[in-house]
């Protein structure tokens, strides 16, 4: 396990005046996941396409399994699986021909492909809609064939570029457990998120990447732990239980901010504290108007890391989570 | 159920001859993806072969009383036209299905195989070359309806359509250069009108060349689709002149000599 699977080193990449690499190196243990977390154009893809032969770095080299990108591209090929940020699937055809074509183009052993596909199709619930034109497909289920064909000739290292984005948190939940699956069979992960929710719950380590550098490296506990944690904020009837509250609650964290109304704070281990704030607040007879838990995001990180919010982005990807009386 | 079961085999790395008979294995299968597009969405190979019908009607019964060609009846004169006005036109398709699977991101995901470099487009050529078959057949059929006689003999005629087809097969290739460049397949159609309208029509494929200007004339008289449209009606009407069939296939040499490279190397350098 101590063999290194992606190996890069100082990768850079111009397109035309845009920079969307400007040096980045990974080392992704073999057996392990990396989460590569950044911001809309911050240069996750063009890694990823470098890392799968698909273009060129301009300086820089990158090993898969130990065969360099550029000058055996063909080796590293038949070892990896990329499945895209769009689902690069033809609609014109069947589920069981695409995985057909990829089981062909791939250099399987023709006998082999028809029970391969099979198998995956069985695996993501495509099995019913096998012989429909994918055309027909919902979103959801393009993605899965997407990944299935991915999967087709069993790479040992697989690139997933922003895998779940689109998908709705039921997609979302079930891809994970697919990924989990693939990794718990040895499969090497490199993936790009834009959520650092998804990098924590998947990945070994992550590097946030960020105007094509990477600008922090580290276990997923190391990086939330620079960045801060979760923030419960509770509101109150009015400003003057707002400041009976901060003071019955300051024994939990030393952050706590009454402002107006609200009541935040920022704590470690946010969810089990939880219930003893609420038991707090009850016996001190405060009943909350409102309450949020937020677990730190991707700007959050960011803030963290570099004291700016990440740049540009497309929409921000704040998941508040209202609790109803927990 | 795991999907890595060790149980499976894994590809097969080819080198030396194997190699080249796993590059065929390829070129056929994304040739069969291809074709498939083609089954599928069959308004594809429809449209495609309204507009040459109406090109033979228009020029068989609207222009072709007012235009005379001294030794032939119009209509004989005017299909070898078709024929190669036909496969020039249809191989903007080429471009279309190229461009097309360059923003699904097919053709990304098709880089990242281990399969055969030119695969991608030998196939999408190939598929194109086997719908030609299919157009140029039914043109025919339309031909004959209208009254297009063959003068010469069954197989001349035939070689006459092999010519035609590979005429086809060449421009396959000119497009597969420009899909790939222009990247959408609208721009890829408007890309195409403009170039391909002139050596169209100002060509022998519709009219005798002798009341053109001097300067357009010596344009039309050797540009390839005048050339080869010169060789088919050849090999169709009045017997083959050996000369004007090395001048055709010279000219479709010289196109693949040119753009089989030049289409693979920007496939492998698209960004
Ligand atoms: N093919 C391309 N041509 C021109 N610019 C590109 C191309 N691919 C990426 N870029 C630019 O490079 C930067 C990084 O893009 P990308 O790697 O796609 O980021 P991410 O995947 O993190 O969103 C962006 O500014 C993007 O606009
Ligand atoms: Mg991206």
């Amino acid at each position: 396990m101590n063999h290194i699977a992606i190996e890069a080193t100082g990768l850079t990449k111009k397109f035309g005046d845009v920079v969307a690499l400007d040096g980045v190196s990974v080392s992704v243990p073999s057996g392990s996941v990396l989460g590569l977390l950044g911001p809309n154009g911050a240069g996750k893809t063009t890694a990823v396409r470098i890392l799968t032969t698909i273009i060129r770095p301009d300086s820089g080299s990158a090993r898969v399994l130990g065969y360099d990108v550029v000058s055996n591209a063909s080796a590293v090929r038949y070892r990896i699986g990329l499945a895209g940020q769009y689902a690069a699937v033809d609609g014109n055809l069947t589920g069981r021909e695409n995985l057909r074509l990829i089981g062909l183009l791939t250099q399987m052993p023709r006998n082999t492909i028809a029970a391969r596909a099979d198998v995956l199709l069985e695996r993501f619930e495509l099995t019913e809609a096998a012989d429909r034109v994918v055309r027909t497909y919902s979103g959801g289920m393009r993605r899965r064939l997407d990944l299935a064909a991915a999967l087709v000739h069993q790479p040992p290292v697989l690139f997933l570029d922003e895998p779940t984005t689109g998908l709705d948190p039921q997609g979302r939940l079930e891809l994970w457990d697919v990924i989990r699956d693939l990794v718990s069979d040895g499969t090497t992960v490199l993936l790009t998120t834009q959520y650092l929710e998804e990098a924590d719950k998947l990945a070994d380590n992550i590097a946030v990447v960020d105007h094509g550098r990477i600008i922090a490296e580290g276990t997923p506990a190391d990086l939330k732990a620079r960045v801060g944690s979760t923030m419960i904020e509770i509101g109150l009837p009015d400003e003057g239980e707002a400041v009976r509250a901060k003071s019955v609650l300051a024994r939990f964290s030393e952050d706590v901010e009454p402002d107006g109304r609200k009541v935040r704070m920022r704590i470690n281990d946010g969810a089990r504290v939880l219930i003893d704030v609420l038991r707090a607040l009850d016996a001190a007879q405060l009943t909350p108007a409102t309450m949020a838990v937020r677990e730190p995001t991707l700007d959050d990180a960011f803030l963290a890391l570099t004291g700016r919010q990440p740049e540009p982005r497309e929409s921000p990807d704040r998941q508040a989570v209202a609790v109803g009386g927990a | 159920m795991t999907l890595t079961a060790t149980s499976f085999p894994r590809p097969i790395e080819h080198n030396g001859l194997g190699r080249l008979v796993s590059a065929m294995s390829d070129i056929l299968a994304v040739t069969w993806r291809n074709l498939l597009g083609y089954k599928r969405v069959p308004q594809l190979l429809v449209f495609s072969t309204i507009q040459p019908v109406i090109f033979v009607l228009m020029f068989r019964y609207v222009f072709g009383g007012a235009i005379t060609v001294p030794g032939v009846s119009y209509v004989d004169y005017l299909m070898p036209g078709i024929f190669t006005q036909v496969v020039v036109f249809g191989s903007v398709g080429t471009a279309i299905g190229l461009a097309a699977d360059l923003n699904t991101g097919l053709l990304e995901r098709f880089r990242s195989l281990p399969m055969a470099r030119p695969a991608v487009l030998a196939g999408r050529t190939t598929a194109d070359l086997a719908r030609n078959v299919f157009v140029v057949l039914l043109m025919a059929a339309v031909g004959f309806v209208v009254g297009f006689r063959v003068h010469t003999s069954a197989p001349e005629f035939i070689a006459g359509l092999a010519l035609v087809l590979l005429f086809g097969y060449t421009f396959s290739w000119v497009f597969a250069t420009v899909g790939l460049w222009v990247r959408d397949p609208e721009s890829a159609q408007a890309a195409a009108f403009p170039v391909l309208a002139p050596l169209v029509f100002a060509s022998s494929a519709f009219v005798p060349t002798n009341t053109m200007p001097d300067w357009l004339r010596v344009f039309a008289e050797h540009q390839p689709v005048s050339v080869t449209a010169t060789a088919v009606r050849g090999l169709m009407l009045s017997g083959a002149s050996t000369s004007d069939i090395v001048q055709a296939v010279a000219w479709s040499a010289a196109i693949l000599l040119v753009f089989v490279p030049l289409a693979i190397w920007r496939y492998q350098r698209t960004a």
